[in-house]
């Protein structure tokens, strides 16, 4: 007694098909703290494009006249016209502080590209290749892995300060050098766990089979999955980035005066903390803002990107 | 002929409910004559009541109907299939049982459901987890991920022990050696201290089993036991929840989808569809007279040894149901080939066939619908 | 399990050598050498005090001086102080330096892991919001910026606590904080989300199937599972907390081998330096290692196959 096939009235689809990135777009939309974040992050990022022109003074200009009509003191907030007040030498805060901004976004996205641009072909080489390769690779991101971060940034700002190296753009270049080189090794073993897993499904075989070349099927096939990781890891790496060119600039060993890394203004400023407790107070918020900024920025990419791990309705 | 039970519940005078002394229950002939008293009186004391329970989950997406409206009995001892496809609410229901559901987001929004003379709804959150365990035991589908991974197997079974029946340690480490062995695994003292992990799949199952029956419960409830478990280590689970259940009287109200395995094992049998029982009544009646088109696709699409090869895999057409909106139709009308008007407007009753106890929600094989009388 | 801990244990060796090399790779490669202070010194007098510290000696035949003296636990000279070498400045500072370090960890955990465990019960509750809060503000506060709002408040404004030294217990309590501060905050987070990770899964439904009390749910099952993927953590801020320790020593002036450190990096004092650099980095390898074994240890799925 077979039961005959019936026509089927098919239930109507009830949600509309979407890809990927359109999903996440609109879970990521819905992650207040993201957006906040993100809204932040590009606050900063028009502030370190434009700074120069929307700052109110020169960051380096230093006002010394209004400081003796005050008693020789950094003035406070709301004073002569500074918006956040000035620093010992008369240096608007608010200027330095668009300049901070500046120098942190700039060590932030060019030290992710240094990561990208190292990491991503030392994991995918690891991946790919496999056996001795993997071996070596590993190894070696290992020995770099081992060594304190911040102990081998220090040692290479305060060695190669001195050197034209070390001097040029401010001394920037040092620290996107310095910074990048301990931070491309996180990347690297993300891409090689990602490319690990992508390399066994079937849809390598078959482009193989078809004659693809191996760069190709790398590069157009296995990477692209792995943006997703990828990116998620470059903006939650960011903060560390910010944080470390922060403490290079307290301990005097970062960017080259008169430029005004928000780390510099924090050591300035805590000479000055009796008096003028807004020079350590602003710059405070600064940081904690773009750490904050980024972070639940990166939080709202992971949780958008792969909702399984978050599991909330 | 569609009397319900309440109007089969006429006269309230005093029947006797008892087994004579020298009859066990857990005997062939001991469940025959607790049939019999159950037939004959119908509101004896049963071990499980369910009378209108409803539970629903309620998502963004709307309210879903997991459990609609479903009512049935268990008697002390009995195996009780609940069959259906996934999402037909049975584990949902078992879950309701011992008030587990998971809040957010589901909820039991009405019903009755009275365990062993107890009304479970009534109890306080306290009263409630002092029968978990101790009178109902529970016994889940993975037991990869049901058993602490971090804790031995012997602490895992013994806790109910300690905590239900007040024991020593050292008793309750003797009884968790007694019920290893009871589920067969060799060794069972050396064994007290090891992981999970270092068990294989039956063997945890096992250790399931022993924790779910620790402190000799009255009722067993087993969702899916063997379904993450090879075929040839199913029989040997469910010969093993079999002959407990048997031993020891502990009724069991075994979940599952395949019906073969209910076949095997159980004295009646629930089917379940979209949150509704649509068929209930012997193992024996339901497997030969069958009266829904629900359980004809069902037992038609077992795949058949003495079947010619190469004939196709029947399966049941369309889709399943939709939860959050039930209609007033019958909720099988959209993929049943036996379709008509009325079934689309109406949803049947649970109504009585021709055997006790059999009934069955479908207008076309009651009496003077249009499949009557034939299969 | 063995075997994985004797592994662990050789692999120090390459990771200290290289380190070892880097670092004196780098002091060597930098202009300017060990003499070029503010005052220039007559040739000769460099040229002797190069051949007294063996500084004309051939590269390789320096690094291997060198690291042989470390491998005997000799630290080499300070050339700063000419007084005292540089086991005799870790000496004199290893104390205060270990004792912040062990203060801050232990706070860390003793606040951090609560924090996270009551957020994750009270999902969505009050305490989950305040507890997340106030992981944000120490994600969001630098140490040293932590360091100089603790003392802008509490020394400055509230003079409830000093400024610098070591001299009494309420010395302790400022530098303590504002070490674990970053801590506190990155433990309550994992610990957090990993609790909640543990309240969906399966064994929990166990747990309550058998009619156990909902406390010992959370003590007996939930907790230690939670804990596992959080010890991973503990190593990167273990390593954390070695690096953070003498920026604040130089902040609160604390007589710890991380001041000494800091003092050596401005006055470019090589010797100093290098034996410090290799130390610090020797201290995170092996806490590093002690938190890898101890992971392996709690996790039974580890310890036992």
């Amino acid at each position: 007694m077979a039961t005959r096939t019936a026509t089927i009235d098919a239930a109507p689809l009830r949600t509309r098909p979407t890809s990927l990135w359109r999903d996440a777009f609109s879970r990521l939309i819905r992650n207040r703290l993201a957006i906040v974040g993100g809204i932040i992050v590009l606050t900063l990022l028009v502030l370190a494009v434009f700074g120069p022109y929307l700052a109110p003074y020169p960051y380096d200009q230093q006002n010394i006249d209004q400081l003796a009509r005050h008693g020789n003191l950094p003035l406070g907030p709301g004073v002569e016209g500074h918006l956040l007040g000035t620093d010992a030498l008369g240096r608007d805060l608010l200027s330095r502080l668009f300049d901070g901004a500046r120098i942190s976004m700039t060590v932030a996205f060019v030290v992710q590209a240094v990561v990208l641009l190292i990491g991503v072909p030392v994991g995918a080489l690891a991946a790919w290749f496999g056996g001795r390769i993997d071996q070596y690779l590993m190894r070696i991101t290992d020995v770099v892995y081992a060594f304190p971060d911040l102990l081998f940034i220090i040692l290479l700002s305060v060695a190669f300060r001195e050197t034209f190296f070390g001097q040029a753009l401010d001394g920037l270049l040092l620290i996107f050098v310095a910074i990048g080189i301990v931070g491309w090794v996180g990347m690297a073993r993300l891409v090689r766990g990602q490319l690990l897993s992508l390399k066994e499904q079937e849809f390598v075989e078959a482009a193989r089979a078809i004659g693809v070349s191996d760069f190709k099927i790398v590069t157009r096939h296995l990477l692209p999955n792995a943006i997703g990781p990828m990116i998620v890891a470059v903006t939650l790496g960011i903060p560390g980035a910010i944080l470390a060119e922060a403490t290079l600039g307290f301990l005097g060993i970062g960017v080259q005066r008169p430029r005004a890394s928000w780390g510099v203004l924090i050591n300035d400023g805590s000479l000055w903390m009796r008096v003028s407790p807004h020079m350590v107070i602003f710059p405070a918020i600064a940081i904690a803002l773009a750490l904050l900024s980024f972070t639940f920025l990166g939080d709202g990419l992971r949780d958008a990107l792969d909702p399984k791990l978050k599991g909330k309705q | 002929m569609t009397l319900t039970d309440d109007q089969n519940r006429a006269s309230e005078e005093p029947v006797v409910t008892e087994l004579p002394e020298n009859v066990s229950i857990a005997t062939e002939e001991g469940r025959k004559l607790a049939e019999q008293l159950a037939d004959a009186a119908p509101h004896a004391k049963r071990l499980l009541e369910v009378r209108n329970l409803s539970t629903q989950f309620f998502t963004k997406d709307g309210t879903v109907h997991a459990v609609d409206d479903v009512s049935f009995e268990l008697d002390y001892g009995e195996t009780l299939g609940l069959v259906g496809e996934s999402g037909c609410g049975k584990s949902v229901t078992a879950l309701s049982l011992v008030r587990l559901v998971p809040y957010p987001p589901g909820r039991i929004v009405s019903g009755e459901i009275i365990f062993d003379g107890i009304d479970v709804m009534k109890l306080s959150n306290e009263e409630m987890r002092l029968l978990r365990g101790k009178k109902i035991g529970f016994i889940f589908q993975d037991p990869l991920t049901s058993l602490n991974p971090t804790l031995p197997i012997g602490f895992q079974i013994a806790e109910s022990a300690r905590i239900h029946l007040g024991v020593s340690r050292k008793a309750a480490a003797d009884r968790a050696v007694e019920l290893l062995s009871k589920v067969g695994i060799p060794r069972a003292r050396e064994r007290l201290g090891d992981y999970p992990h270092q068990f294989s799949g039956g063997m945890r199952q096992r250790v399931m089993i022993a924790i779910a029956l620790a402190c000799d419960p009255m009722l067993l409830l087993a969702d899916e036991p063997t379904t993450a478990l090879d075929v040839t280590i199913q029989a040997q689970i469910l010969e093993l929840i079999r002959s407990l259940s048997e031993e020891f009287g502990t009724a069991v109200i075994l979940i599952t989808h395949d019906l073969g395995i209910a076949a095997g094992m159980c004295h009646r049998v629930n089917v379940m569809y979209a949150g509704r029982i649509v068929e209930t009544g012997k193992v024996d009646d339901i497997f030969e007279h069958p009266q829904m088109p629900y359980a004809w696709g069902l037992l038609g699409s077992l795949p058949r040894i003495d079947e010619e090869r190469g004939t196709r895999l029947r399966t049941i057409e369309g889709m399943p149901p939709d939860l959050i909106n039930p209609g007033p139709e019958c909720r099988f009308s959209p993929r049943c080939a036996y379709v008509h008007d009325k079934c689309r407007e109406v949803e049947p009753e649970l109504s009585s066939r021709a055997e006790p106890g059999h009934r069955a929600r479908c207008w076309a094989t009651e009496p003077g619908g249009w499949l009557n009388g034939s299969q | 399990m063995l075997g994985y801990i004797v592994r662990r244990v050789l692999w120090l060796i390459p990771v200290l050598f290289v380190v070892s090399v880097i670092t004196f790779a780098m002091m060597h490669a930098a202009p300017g050498g060990p003499w070029a202070r503010d005052k220039k010194l007559p040739a000769n007098v460099v040229a002797a005090l190069n051949h007294k510290y063996g500084l004309d000696d051939p590269i390789p035949v320096q690094y291997l001086t060198w690291a042989g003296n470390l491998l005997r636990g000799d630290l080499g000279p300070s050339y700063q102080y000419i007084d005292r070498s540089v086991n005799d400045i870790v000496a004199q500072g290893i104390g205060v330096t270990a004792q912040l370090g062990i203060m801050a960890f232990l706070l860390s955990i003793a606040v951090g892991i609560p924090l996270g465990v009551i957020a994750a019960l009270r999902h969505n509750g009050l305490p989950d919001y305040s507890a997340t809060f106030v992981s944000m503000l120490g994600i969001a506060t630098p140490s040293f910026i932590l360091a100089e709002l603790l003392i802008l408040v509490f020394s400055v404004q509230l003079h409830w606590f000093p400024t610098g030294g070591w001299r009494t217990p309420a010395n302790w309590v400022l530098p303590t904080i504002a070490l674990s501060g970053f801590e506190i905050a990155q433990i309550a987070r994992y610990t957090r989300a990993s609790m909640l990770e543990v309240t969906r899964r399966d064994y929990v439904r166990t747990a309550q199937s058998k009619g156990l009390r909902e406390r010992t749910i959370v003590v007996v099952h939930m907790i230690r599972n939670a804990l596992i993927p959080v010890v991973t953590v503990l190593g990167p801020l273990l390593a954390f907390l070695v690096t953070g320790s003498f920026i604040i020593e130089t902040i609160f002036n604390l007589p710890g081998i991380g001041r000494f450190y800091v003092l050596g990096i401005a006055q470019r004092d090589y010797g100093l330096i290098m034996a410090m650099t290799v130390l610090y980095a020797a201290a995170v390898a092996v806490l590093n290692l002690v938190v890898d074994v101890l992971y392996a240890y709690i996790d039974p799925r580890i310890r036992y196959s």
